[in-house]
């Protein structure tokens, strides 16, 4: 059975505003800049400690990535800050030459990812930016899975020398892992251990994937659930460890399938030791209005649907 | 005054810079050889006189003046006033274009060419880099400037106008914005593809200071640009629309677009080379 209870839900972007007040406090060389979105970012609190290192740009998101590419000569680490949407697609150009080509140390933190933005509808669910960013060569990219590892990783980045695109959401999640805990980029985590599949989950998807882990325990099925909260540079040696004991996988994300961190555990398990993959994840289609949960069911990105991802998986073993 | 021995120095040295750009450009068969030619003098006048920089490269640039190209296909005449400033070798202009080369087309970080702090060439990014390390500079307690210079043509890109908005409003007063206004861009004269119409009102509404220049008249430069520099520091970020000849320097590539991306082949070669004395050695 999981050992995963939660008595408390919270939002992943608290989780990044809490984090960058702590990694402001650490760091006097954090500086962050905002899109027009400092309450949906919960940048409030940063801003209000530390006014003059804030810079509220308006709702200019190509000049915001060029000005934080500018401000890391002279050594200041900038954290962007504003939805996911308009953290890549809309300023894809700009992060390519300024900030990854550039080697530029600039933190693209992008709130609103993914269905579970839910009523604004598809112009804002981006489905698309873990795969635009894992494109970028220097680019990190990282999608934690609630408020204490979006706040731990809020801070880690800060000692990480280089671009990274750091990926959270809007709706309240349970919160499953420990307050004090160290995050450390492209380290994998076992979260369950199991022997029949590996769910390798990032994001929101984690919860589901330990409340399907439960409903596939019921039935007498072992799962081992993996917490792949770094897209890139990804964990091979954990996915490979896990695959040769279980043989196949599930992957889940709120991503496209085309492009996603499905696409990347595909192509290491291709080169290295090829087993059954079910996709969990928008299969190349927008999203619309409605409220989270309701979305993950139409587009098939339930606990249900990753229940029956799993026993498929392991009959075409 | 300028002194008149040092222009003539630094007259020298634009022609030596001229030479390279048509060598480079010519062993290449590939390069932007136009606007080059037309931001001479305006390389010359800023390197060699204007900017206030340590002994060595040094990235973050801390205590010294930044300059930002955001029209980065103008590599050439950046390569060559570089290495000519000692940079680099000389000889390491040969590479340009070329397989294996820290002198990319368009300028970049990844190979570590001294001189060279952000990749440009997509346009329009430029004006924002710089006004972010402006602000750097600001956080720092360094009172250096940053100096940039932009296309005209490039003013079509909507970042460039987002920029010219916040920088107002910041107050980002410790920058130089200087813009090459030749009237061309690859597909014609400005004015036929998308009308810039009053580059001077359009920045004074948006909140700069402006001054105007020619930028193909060396002492003209340095002056605009000491004035700009006495314009810092008052609130307001500086403009310098200046107005320059694609391809001047050369009889037959001055005054035309046809230039912007195109090399000389090598009869063109020698009859440019025969109009640019050679004054400090061709690399």
């Amino acid at each position: 059975m999981t050992k995963y209870t939660f008595t408390e839900k919270q939002d992943t972007r608290s989780g990044f505003g809490a984090g960058l007040l702590e990694v402001g406090r650490k760091n006097e060389n954090v500086v962050a800049l905002c899109a027009d979105l400092i309450g949906s970012l919960k940048m409030g609190a940063f801003q209000k400690e530390f006014p003059e290192r804030f810079y509220q740009v308006g709702i200019a998101e190509a000049n915001m990535m060029g000005l934080a590419a500018g401000m890391t000569i002279g050594g200041k680490i900038p954290f962007t800050g504003t939805f996911a949407n308009f953290s890549t697609g809309r300023v894809y150009d700009q992060i390519r030459q300024s900030i990854a080509y550039s080697e530029k140390n600039v933190k693209i933190c992008a709130s609103h990812a993914g269905l579970t933005l839910g009523e604004d509808g598809a112009t804002h669910q981006i489905l698309e930016d873990l795969g635009l960013m894992k494109m970028l060569p220097n680019m990190v990219v990282i999608n934690p899975c609630d408020y204490n590892q979006t706040k731990a990783a809020t801070i880690a980045i800060a000692d990480h020398h280089g671009p990274v695109y750091l990926r959270f959401g809007r709706p309240k999640m349970p919160i499953f892992t420990p307050e004090d805990q160290k995050f450390e980029i492209g380290k994998a985590i076992n979260f369950v251990e199991g022997s029949d599949v590996s769910i390798f989950a990032t994001g929101h998807m984690l919860w589901y994937a330990i409340e399907a882990e439960a409903i596939l325990n019921e039935k007498g099925i072992s799962a081992e659930v993996i917490n792949v909260h770094t897209v890139k540079p990804l964990d091979e040696e954990a996915i490979l460890r896990s695959v040769a004991k279980t043989g196949c996988v599930v992957t889940a994300e709120e991503h496209q399938i085309n492009g996603g961190l499905g696409d990347s555990i595909a192509q290491t398990l291709a080169r290295n030791n090829p087993a059954p993959i079910e996709y969990i994840g928008v299969n190349d289609s927008f999203g619309e209005s409605g409220k989270p949960l309701e979305l993950l069911d139409k587009y098939g990105l339930s606990t249900e649907n990753i229940v029956k991802a799993a026993e498929k998986a392991i009959s075409r073993k | 005054m300028i002194d008149q021995t040092e222009v003539a120095e630094l007259k020298k040295t634009a022609s030596q810079v001229r030479r390279d750009i048509v060598r480079m450009v010519h062993a290449v068969q590939s390069g932007h050889p136009g606007a080059s030619l037309g931001c001479t003098e305006f390389f010359v006048a800023l390197y060699f006189k204007l900017l206030e920089t340590g002994a060595t490269f040094n990235p973050d640039g801390i205590n010294e003046d930044l300059f930002f190209l955001s029209n980065g296909h103008i590599s050439p005449v950046w390569y060559s006033v570089l290495a000519r400033k000692g940079y680099f070798d000389v000889a390491e202009l040969a590479t340009f274009r070329k397989i294996n080369s820290r002198l990319q087309g368009h300028p970049a970080t990844e190979e570590g060419l001294p001189g060279i702090r952000v990749a440009s060439g997509s346009l329009g990014q430029g004006l924002s880099v710089s006004i972010g390390a402006a602000q750097t500079k600001k956080l720092n307690n360094d009172g250096h400037l940053v100096y940039a210079l932009t296309g005209d043509g490039e003013l079509q890109e909507g970042q460039v106008w987002e920029a010219i908005m916040y920088a107002a409003h910041n107050k980002v007063d410790n920058l130089i914005v200087t813009v090459d206004h030749n009237g061309q861009q690859i597909d014609g004269p400005v004015d036929n593809i998308l009308s810039l119409s009053d580059l001077k009102a359009k920045w004074q509404a948006f909140g700069w200071q402006v001054i105007e220049s020619d930028g193909n008249d060396l002492e003209g430069i340095i002056e605009a640009l000491t004035k700009a520099k006495s314009l810092t520091g008052n609130g307001k970020p500086v403009v310098n629309l200046m107005a320059t000849q694609m391809g001047y320097g050369v009889d037959f590539m001055v005054g035309t677009h046809k230039w912007h991306g195109i090399a000389p082949n090598d009869e063109q070669l020698q009859s440019a080379l025969d109009q640019l004395e050679e004054t400090l050695g061709d690399y």
